[in-house]
């Protein structure tokens, strides 16, 4: 019988081999077609086909067109537009493309046979980073070196206001770090759980098959396919949400740089 | 003890660290339901102040959540 490996389905392998190029200063990069980055290109591809079918100009939409336009005062309603106000207008294309690759990616993981690219640290770390790296960029633009300001407490003593800017200080470093591992760790634990729920179908059943007193085993059986139903509709409702969350998260840390102003 | 042993039951000590976070993330997200039932006109304004809170609160949970993975993984 084969072996339960819950992480089984989290190795990369490549399935197209591309020597790796020498790039000067770097070292070598290597650019080999594997099921991750097919993935990625599933999802980007299925994006952009979505998009150039359902973007007609009809003043009267279509059903593909009243999908995209709902996805779009999404965003920009309860996203960017309400969490950074009126000055969100240049940050809706990066959290518009943000919410829609993580969710995709996220669904595209939970099709039989699909790949999460999002339950690679690797690929969560980067887009923490991007996010981290436009909010630094946003921040110091904006604001130059009044940026510093988002770190002190308004009203307090300054010895406090010392040691709270320390907190403040580590608390805003540690950013990218959680949003990464949130997304991570929310795939992650979803795939492993419904991988351990389906060994636990295949084991029960072959033990209940023997007959006699072991026959409870179907029971747990069944029991466990039922619970990987209700599982799999919790990790589309979490696909989502977790997108929805790191969209969200995106724009309260823009809006932070973006109303320093105004007083976040 | 067996080095690998000690890693297992370690990192089964630091998840203990979530249950924190999610009472902390519980209580959260009850009191802005309740006051957003209160005055549901005022929701809508407080909605960053619920992402923030509760980005704050998990990343505890994460924390703990990052060190099981360091004892569990990290090669001494």
């Amino acid at each position: 019988m084969a072996a339960i490996e819950p992480m089984e389905q989290f190795m990369v392998h490549k399935l197209v081999d591309w020597k790796p190029i020498p790039v000067a200063g770097v070292g070598s990069i290597d650019l080999s077609i594997t099921n991750s980055v097919l993935f990625m290109f599933i999802a980007a591809g299925l994006i952009t086909v979505f998009f150039l079918a359902a973007a007609k100009r009809a003043v009267v939409p279509g059903r593909l067109q009243a999908v995209a336009e709902m996805l779009y005062g999404m965003v920009d309603g309860s996203l960017t537009g309400a969490i950074i106000g009126e000055r969100s207008r240049p940050y809706l294309p990066f959290v518009f493309t943000l919410f829609l690759l993580i969710a995709t990616l996220n669904i595209v993981g939970l099709a039989p046979g699909g790949f999460t690219v999002t339950s690679q640290l690797a690929v969560t770390a980067t887009l923490a980073a991007m996010t981290f790296i436009i909010v630094l960029a946003v921040g110091f633009t904006r604001n130059g070196l009044g940026f510093f300001k988002l770190f002190w407490p308004s009203g307090v003593h300054w010895s406090m206001g010392l040691f709270l800017m320390l907190i403040e200080f580590i608390s805003f470093s540690v950013r990218p770090l959680t949003l990464a591992m949130r997304l991570f760790g929310n795939m992650l634990g979803g795939h492993v759980v419904t991988y351990m729920f389906a060994s636990f179908v295949i084991g029960l059943g072959l033990f209940g098959l023997q007959g006699g007193l072991a026959s409870l085993g179907l029971v747990g059986s069944a029991v466990s396919f039922f619970m990987i139903v209700a599982l799999l509709a919790l990790e589309f409702v979490v696909a989502f949400l977790q997108a929805f969350v790191f969209a969200a998260l995106t724009c309260v840390y823009l809006n932070e740089v973006v109303n320093l102003d105004r007083g976040h | 003890m067996d080095i690998t042993a000690a890693k297992y039951i370690g990192a089964g000590l630091a998840m203990t660290g979530l249950i924190g976070a999610g009472a902390g993330l519980g209580i959260l997200f009850g009191n802005y339901l309740q006051a957003s039932i209160r005055n549901p006109s005022a929701a809508a304004g407080e909605r960053v102040w619920l992402f923030l809170g509760m980005a704050l609160a998990e990343s505890m949970g994460i924390f703990g959540f990052v060190m099981g993975f360091i004892i569990l993984f990290v090669k001494v």
